[in-house]
């Protein structure tokens, strides 16, 4: 087995999709020739050709939009967005048409395409390059959102995202790219969407996080015992897992980079004190950005959930 | 030798013009050290090679006329104005910044300058310029705006719109396109179903012009009439400047979609040296006095260096600072 980091774990994905596969077709900006602004499609315009592995204008409405034709057509188009803060053009070609599609033509039209796009803090960029807005895609019904936390389940929910019959948005984060290198088998294998996976057993409290935030909580909760708890896939969510392990430790904590109002960790809260609140022995904290567009340099180690915010929270609900 | 040059603009104009050319060439070639040295952060985008549109444009505009670019746009806002030291403080990410240090390079903003931005987002200037003009116009203050945008922005849903509104609406928004042949690493050609995007206005029934724009004289000559006209006519206009980057998209880009020899064609057409030879054969300027500007430019950015590392981060609290009123 090779080890990869996961923008070669993703590339293998695609690769071997493609060859599987000749309905799936990639689109984007720069991702042909190029090989990617990240080079996640390196390659892959020399072996598949310029048919399969398609150069598109700086477009983003259109490259959503089309996609959603294509697949409805049959095909089963991966698209790249450059980066998160460029799809807002989309949004509407994504929310509008892409997530109901299969509703309004009652299950006639299906729209199976994946949106990936890198996301999240990680280049010190300020803004639109570094923001975490998974939330506005999981109000979404009809579209799923998947995020990575590594090279590979990358590979294996990359591959399950092709293959699913709806659309997926999946968000690989930035900061994760070229990380950290794991073994990364050659061949199939897919992760099922919508299953969460225990990052960490532990019997005291649970932590919710996922994509980068995950690694930095691994290193956080060393010495706690705590349960991580990596959905992977966001919408829709596992609550079982999650409700499985907050009734067993009593306690959640989760921490995302999405700034706190009406981030994912409400959603998650609000189901917990919904189906588990007699289980609580404490408060549900939520570690998050803040409510303030992403700033620049310096300043963004005081925005994201440091590893000593993170353990404040667990000390909190510990000794509550 | 009767001068060419003088018949257009007086000496000390075409002096000023050079050295904003030399320094706003050498303040990009200083990011890139600074870049380099870790003291500059994210995406960095430098516009050697372009010289001649900034400044050509900028003079041929009144001072009070918006100017509105994309995430290159470090020279637009310097030409305009801008103290170098406080947009080298504002990519360091320091408080002295012309944006307090919270926005770096792709988000340049001096109201006190009409310099209304810095667009990261490829085309999301266009409405907004729409919108300026519109006010413009409604108060009849007499001023017009200068979009500037690259010739991948055209391929945006809102080029096309805003040309429409900018057009049914009778605005006065000069549009200018510097068409560098590339968006990232996708030539004009491959993206672009009429290359030439001058003439993607007809659709509008917007007049447009192409200039060459690596000669600043001729970018200023488009530009003043073009402005003229759009000002006194209160309607829209489109100059398209054929001009390259000399450097990589951004500093992560290595640019391995062109050839060497592309790149080294265009950099015979160096649009500073260019202009330093006209000065000298019109003998605006000596060789001398050419060099002691750029000497000068070069105390200038080391200042602005100096005074970029030696400021202040901005406080952690800060970052709360100016989301709502
Ligand atoms: C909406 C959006 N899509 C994609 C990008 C990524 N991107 C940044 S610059 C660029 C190319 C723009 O090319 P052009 O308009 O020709 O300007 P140039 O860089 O040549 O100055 C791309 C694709 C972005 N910033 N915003
Ligand atoms: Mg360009």
């Amino acid at each position: 087995m090779t080890q990869l980091n996961m923008v070669q774990a993703i590339n293998l994905a695609l690769r071997e999709e493609m060859a599987r596969d000749d309905r799936v077709v990639l689109l984007g900006e720069d991702v042909g020739r190029d090989g990617g602004v990240f080079r996640v499609t390196e390659g892959l315009f020399e072996e598949f050709g310029p048919e399969r592995v398609i150069d598109t204008p700086l477009s983003e409405s259109a490259i959503v939009g089309a996609a959603v034709g294509m697949a409805a057509y049959g095909l089963r188009p991966v698209a790249e967005i450059q980066f998160l803060g460029f799809i807002y053009a989309a949004f509407d070609q994504l929310f509008t048409h892409a997530a109901r599609i299969r509703t309004r033509s009652r299950g006639r039209f299906t729209a199976p395409l994946v949106v990936r796009t890198p996301y999240g803090a990680g280049i010190k960029a300020p803004e639109l390059h570094e923001e975490s807005t998974e939330a506005f895609f999981c109000h979404m019904p009809g579209v799923k959102v998947v995020v990575p936390s590594g090279p590979y389940n990358a590979k294996g929910l990359l591959m399950a995202a092709i293959r699913d019959p709806d659309p997926v948005l999946f968000l690989e984060p930035t900061r994760l790219y070229r990380m950290v290198k794991e073994e990364v088998p050659e061949g199939e294998y897919t992760l099922p969407l919508g299953k969460a996976r225990i990052a960490r057993p532990g019997g005291a409290v649970t932590v919710v996080a996922w994509g980068s935030m995950l690694q930095r909580v691994m290193k956080a909760v060393e010495g706690y015992d705590a349960e991580v708890i990596d959905p992977m896939t966001l919408s829709p969510f596992d609550g079982e897992t999650l409700l499985d392990s907050v009734k067993k430790t009593g306690r959640l904590v989760v921490v995302h980079e999405a700034p706190l109002t009406c981030g994912l960790g409400a959603e998650i809260a609000a189901t917990v004190a919904q189906e588990a609140i007699l289980h609580l022995r404490g408060p549900i904290i939520r570690v998050a950005g803040p409510d303030v567009p992403v700033p620049l340099a310096k300043l963004i180690d005081h925005y994201l959930p440091s590893p000593e915010r993170i353990r404040a929270a667990l000390d909190e609900v510990l000794q509550y | 030798m009767e001068s060419k040059l003088r018949a257009i603009l007086p000496d000390a104009e075409l002096i000023r013009m050079y050295e904003q050319m030399v320094l706003s060439r050498e303040f990009e070639e200083s990011c890139a050290e600074q870049y380099t040295k870790g003291h500059i952060t994210g995406f960095l985008h430098l516009y050697s090679g372009q010289e001649a549109v900034a400044v050509g444009a900028t003079a041929g505009l009144h001072r009070d006329d918006y100017i509105l670019s994309a995430y290159r746009e470090h020279a637009q806002a310097i030409v305009r104005g801008a103290e170098p030291r406080r947009v080298m403080a504002e990519l360091f990410g320091k408080r002295t910044g012309i944006c307090k240090g919270k926005g770096g390079s792709m988000h340049l903003f001096d109201p006190n300058l009409s310099f209304m931005g810095g667009y990261a987002i490829v085309g999301g200037q266009f409405p907004i310029a729409v919108g300026l003009a519109f006010a413009a116009k409604f108060r009849k203050e007499g001023r017009i705006v200068a979009c500037f945008f690259g010739d991948g922005a055209a391929n945006q849903g809102t080029f096309h719109e805003s040309l429409n509104w900018a057009r049914l609406w009778e605005l006065p928004v000069l549009f200018v396109c510097e068409n560098n042949s590339y968006g990232i690493g996708t030539s004009v050609a491959r993206a672009s179903a009429l290359p030439d995007i001058h003439r993607r206005t007809c659709g509008y029934d917007i007049p447009s012009e192409r200039v060459y724009g690596m000669d600043v004289i001729a970018v200023y000559e488009a530009i003043k009439w073009a402005a003229e006209w759009v000002r006194e006519q209160n309607r829209p206009f489109l100059i398209e400047a054929i001009t390259y980057r000399f450097r990589g998209h951004s500093m992560a880009d290595p640019g391995k979609y062109r050839s060497l020899a592309e790149v080294e064609l265009w950099k015979s057409r160096d649009p500073v040296p260019a202009f330093a030879n006209r000065l000298v054969e019109e003998e605006i300027a000596t060789e001398a006095q050419l060099e002691g500007i750029r000497q000068q430019a070069l105390v200038t950015l080391a200042d602005a260096v100096k005074f970029a590392e030696e400021s202040p981060w901005p406080e952690d609290s800060e970052v709360w600072e100016d989301v709502y009123a």
